[in-house]
């Protein structure tokens, strides 16, 4: 389609996708485990669109739309949810709320 | 070299680094900047995509309600900084780390050894025409009219969820 082939596209959104999950895995304040999630659905938001405009075939970007929905009711359940507990314990950091560990 | 490969790399630059800036800083806020300046860089890229709907979007829904939220989470729980994301637990740290890089080794081989982009042979004037508003909306209110309006139900039910998540008391 362009002169920039397919795959750089993959290979960043590759790139993007493992920084998320060293995100989740390093950081300990929940917002920002929130944050690095946004960040691994943006890289498959990414790959989506790359195909949809590589095949010319629209339905990839209205699965992108569907996506950022799903995205955004996350977020704002997500962060009602740490709001929550941070009523209740005063932190939001992930070593700290652990009611659930046996 | 044409433009478009220079803007390429210049966008896929500033997403990198933006997104590995966006999980070492140690202020919160800071790391949500970064973050919006990543959401920017992806929009440029899905211009270069002739996705102009969605690249629009992007900015509107991202850059702007959904990093709007964080930012006033963050407001409001004025959590400290988060020093020394590096020294403490350091065995997990590393481990995570290693992961990651297995993660992206493990898609990067996909990618190089399947090489997507040889199955497909795309026009350039059908690629411009399917990233329109028009394409995606009609799509969107034609074959896709279901899933459509459980997105919008969803968006409801969240509404109602964090409303109830956040109130005083759970009675």
């Amino acid at each position: 389609m362009t002169s920039i082939p397919l795959e750089y596209y993959l290979i960043l959104s590759a790139f993007m996708f493992s920084v998320g999950v060293t995100g989740v895995l390093i950081r300990r304040n929940a917002i920002v485990v929130f944050m690095c999630i946004e960040l691994m659905l943006n890289s498959a938001n990414l790959t989506l669109v790359a195909f949809s405009s590589f095949l010319g075939n629209p339905i990839g970007q209205v699965f992108v739309f569907f996506v950022m929905t799903v995205a955004a009711a996350e977020a704002a359940v997500g962060l009602a949810i740490i709001i929550a507990i941070f009523r209740n314990k005063l932190s939001v950091n992930i070593d700290e709320i652990n009611i659930f560990k046996w | 070299m044409n433009l478009e490969i220079i803007l390429f790399i210049v966008l896929a630059l500033v997403a990198v680094v933006s997104s590995v800036a966006m999980i070492t800083r140690p202020h919160p806020v800071i790391s949500a900047v970064f973050l919006i300046l990543n959401f920017f860089a992806l929009s440029g890229l899905y211009l270069l995509l002739n996705a102009q709907f969605i690249a629009v979007v992007q900015v509107i829904v991202y850059a702007g309600a959904i990093m709007v939220l964080f930012l006033f989470v963050l407001m409001l729980l004025n959590t400290n900084k988060e020093d020394n994301i590096f020294k403490q637990n350091k065995a997990l740290k590393i481990f995570a780390i290693a992961i990651a890089v297995l993660i992206f080794a493990q898609v990067a081989f996909l990618i190089f050894f399947s090489s997507p982009s040889d199955a497909l042979n795309s026009q350039v004037a059908e690629s411009v025409q399917s990233g329109t508003i028009q394409q995606i909306g009609t799509k969107l209110y034609t074959d896709y009219i279901l899933p459509f309006e459980a997105a919008g139900f969803l968006l409801l039910a969240a509404t109602i969820g964090a409303l109830v998540l956040s109130k005083k008391k759970f009675e």
